[in-house]
């Protein structure tokens, strides 16, 4: 436990050392606004919920995550330290967890800080504010999900453009795979079993239903050990990179 | 307390290194040289557990470094190629994030990086980014890591590469002062180096050990080894080097000229024998006119060229 405390105090500081923290912090909230207002008419809608403003979380996460679980190991092959951490008595787990869990906490960083909508709200009106927490959990949930296979693309590959790429793809199909564009292509030939397999694995389905503000332990499960698992291959595709 | 048992590393169809056999013990500075790509860097990746050997396998103080990694890893104080850090960290803040992985906290962690500190003279940098530092600072950075822990086992890839005279100097007096009770591995470009501070020097060329004994006997095998060179106003040049080659311990003479004008003779002896007395006696029975008189223990950089392939060679035999 205390290693990945060690690696993540240092990852998580690294973040804000830089100017990218802050970018990051500005143009996602910015974002989120805009695409509230704007798109989403928070205000034309006259209902005191954040639904529209959930809504758009998935699709933003799509391109801000990648952004930054991109340079998660990428970043560290670069500059060569990635020699100096992995040959510090450390677990290869508790490396990949600490590094992986500031990431996150840096995401949550972000998601707290779009609470004014939430104030907004509650001046507004009387919004059922269980709904929202639950929804706020479902969010960070999915960005956890979202950032542990970029973190597990980005271990796989040397460039931060390749990462970011595959990254936000392989996250689309994630997110859509409950949608028509995914579920037609396998429907004509595999089995039902099968296409039901990949459309649960839609993370708008679990994401929409944690929103409604029924915290449902499968939800829970699927988002935690789909982060379980993309980090285990994470862990190992740098055992492979060992052997060269 | 290194023990290396035909060790060999494959990149695709290309040998890095290909069964180096190697046991360095306490006290002993191994100097690790070799031409660039001879594998030096890739050994020493697989000694810290930064690579997985191909084959073979490396124990360090009796750990296995491919199974139990982390025990070896703890008894390692590593010093990578270029010192990498983290550039956004100050040097105080990199020492303490190393002090913590390495399982340190409170009064002993800040004793620790105090050490580390003072051993490497980081005082005046100590809060100013990695990333603003000079290179001499930076290598600086990347040996106060590497000893923080007073590890029995060091194993440094070029630590004064890039470092002025100096620096170099300092940090020689430092593994020097260490030395006693570790086992230390560096490698290096720089021959000097080796005659300065190496117990023992190990030559690879080609993924595989070429020579290994200390730097005396390896200066032994130069061709100037107990060479003797004179310097001498260049009248009657000639007649001095017919009498050199007289002497029946002498095998061959050289000359060159000197910008100032004085010609340098260089006596090679023939194998064995001790030639400055025989010189000296005969310089001073024929009087001449001698500016310069001393035998040489023998060139290293001559003994490196000869056992590591030149590349230029290299390039013919692979158009042959």
């Amino acid at each position: 436990m205390k290693p990945i405390l060690a690696v993540f105090k240092r990852e998580f500081a690294a973040y804000f050392a830089t100017p990218l923290a802050y970018v990051f912090i500005v143009i996602f909230l910015f974002a989120m606004g805009a695409f509230t207002f704007y798109i989403g008419h928070f205000f034309e809608n006259g209902t005191a919920d954040l639904q529209v403003f959930f809504g758009f979380h998935p699709w933003l996460y799509l391109f801000l995550v990648p952004a930054i679980s991109m340079r998660l190991w990428a970043e560290e092959r670069r500059s060569g330290t990635m020699e100096l951490l992995l040959t510090l008595p450390l677990r290869l787990s508790a490396t990949v967890i600490g590094k992986y869990l500031a990431a996150w906490a840096f995401t949550g960083v972000a998601l707290a800080l779009t609470f004014p909508i939430w104030i907004t709200v509650n001046y507004l009106g009387h919004p059922d504010n269980g709904v929202i927490l639950a929804s706020y959990i479902g969010s960070f949930l999915m960005a956890g999900a979202y950032l542990a296979i970029g973190a597990c693309i980005s271990a796989s590959t040397n460039n931060q453009v390749i990462a970011f790429v595959v990254s936000v793809v392989v996250c689309f199909l994630f997110t859509i795979s409950g949608a028509p564009l995914v579920l037609d292509f396998f429907s004509a030939w595999a089995p039902l079993a099968l296409v039901n397999a990949i459309s649960s694995f839609s993370f708008l389905t679990h994401f929409t239903a944690i929103s409604a503000g029924v915290i449902d332990l499968r939800d829970l499960i699927f988002f935690l050990s789909l982060i379980a698992l993309f980090l285990t291959a994470n862990v190992v595709i740098l055992d492979l990179k060992k052997t060269g | 307390m290194i023990e290396i048992d035909g060790l060999t590393k494959t990149f695709g169809p290309i040998a890095a290194v290909s069964g180096i056999n190697l046991k360095v013990g306490r006290g002993e500075v191994l100097g690790f040289l070799g031409p660039n790509g001879a594998g030096k860097s890739t050994t020493m990746k697989m000694i810290t557990g930064f690579l997985a050997p191909s084959s073979g396998r490396v124990r360090v103080c009796g750990f296995d470094v491919e199974t139990q990694t982390i025990g070896a890893q703890r008894m390692i104080g590593y010093l990578p190629e270029g010192a990498p850090a983290y550039g956004d960290m100050t040097p105080r803040q990199f020492l303490a994030f190393i002090a913590e992985v390495r399982g340190y906290s409170g009064s002993e962690a800040k004793a620790r990086i105090g050490d580390a500190v003072r051993k490497t003279d980081l005082d005046p940098v100590l809060d100013q980014p990695i990333d603003t530092l000079s290179k001499g600072f930076k290598r600086r950075v990347g040996l106060a890591q590497a000893v923080l822990h007073d590890p029995p086992v060091l194993i440094m890839d070029e630590p004064t590469d890039g470092l002025d005279p100096n620096q170099k100097h300092s940090v020689r007096e430092l593994l020097r002062a260490m030395a006693p009770r570790k086992a230390i591995i560096v490698s290096t470009h720089l021959l000097e180096e080796v005659e300065a501070i190496c117990t023992r020097a190990v030559i690879i060329d080609r993924g595989r050990i070429v020579a290994d004994g200390t730097p005396a006997e390896l200066l032994a095998r130069s061709r100037h080894h107990n060479a003797v060179t004179l310097a001498l106003p260049p009248a009657n040049i000639d007649g001095v080097k017919a009498r050199l080659k007289g002497l029946s311990s002498v095998a061959s003479v050289d000359q060159q000229q000197r910008s100032d004008g004085t010609i340098e003779l260089t006596a090679f002896p023939r194998s064995g024998a001790l030639l400055i007395e025989d010189i000296s006696a005969l310089a001073t029975a024929e009087r001449w006119d001698v500016k310069e008189l001393y035998a040489e223990p023998g060139r290293l950089d001559e003994v490196f060229r000869a056992i590591t392939t030149h590349d230029a060679a290299r390039a013919r035999e692979f158009r042959a």
